[in-house]
């Protein structure tokens, strides 16, 4: 087997991880209980996935410039996907989107509500 | 390798169809803003599968303006969200901490 086709088999390979990868996580969405959990399972192919995809396909194409801009789209995905999906968790942990009953311990709240109104009760002067 | 690279286009296909469906049931719309997040990783994902299997580079802009494209829009959308009650970043009373 030459250079170039054993290349194309590991870039496949990689492709086909990746897009598993993505079938776990839409199956995770739909499973688990609440937004934190969905969370926990949505950021897999954010991540991972999209790096085995564009790993995948810089194998199989073994081209410069196109390898360039896949390792830019790589790393900035690396960079922006854990910041947003931060951002998501607190909103939704401050509109009380979740369910309080999964919660262990919810340090951020006087005691768990269910109904969406902070326990704190600074929102009325606002 | 064409096999496999199909095989990996009708597994994104069949995420994307579950991840719509999430869309759609919702509740919250923070589940909608997250499932909207993971469809648009996963049209990148098919636009990289279809150059693999094209061998062409032509989408590969499009895979890097999309996944900034999901940033700026989760980010907007958890700003919009948390609106309805102050800032992102600015924190919850905490009174529970260090007792």
């Amino acid at each position: 087997m030459t250079v170039e086709g054993a290349l194309d088999v590991v870039g496949a390979v990689l492709i086909l991880l990746g897009a598993a990868l993505s079938l776990t996580a839409a199956i995770g969405l739909l499973r688990l209980p609440d937004v934190l959990n969905r969370m926990h399972a949505a950021s897999k192919p954010q991540t991972l996935g999209f790096l085995l995809l564009c790993v995948g396909l810089a194998l199989v194409l073994r081209d410069g410039a196109a390898t360039a801009m896949l390792v830019l789209a790589a790393g900035l995905q690396l960079v922006t996907a854990p910041v947003a999906t931060q951002m998501m968790a607190k909103a939704a942990h401050r509109t009380g989107q979740y369910r309080a009953d999964l919660v262990v311990d919810d340090r951020d709240r006087d005691e768990p509500t269910d109904a969406g109104e902070p326990a704190d009760g600074d929102e009325q002067t606002r | 390798m064409q096999p496999v690279l199909i095989a990996a286009g009708v597994m994104l296909a069949a995420a994307a169809a579950l991840t719509l469906v999430r869309i759609v049931r919702g509740p919250a719309p923070s589940d909608r803003v997250v499932a909207t997040d993971v469809l648009i990783a996963i049209v990148a994902g098919s636009l990289a599968v279809e150059a693999a299997i094209n061998h062409h580079a032509y989408t590969i802009p499009v895979i890097l303006v999309l996944s900034l494209l999901a940033f700026a829009a989760t980010v907007s959308m958890a700003r919009f969200i948390a609106g309805r009650q102050g800032v992102v970043g600015s924190g919850p009373r905490r009174r529970g901490r260090g007792a």
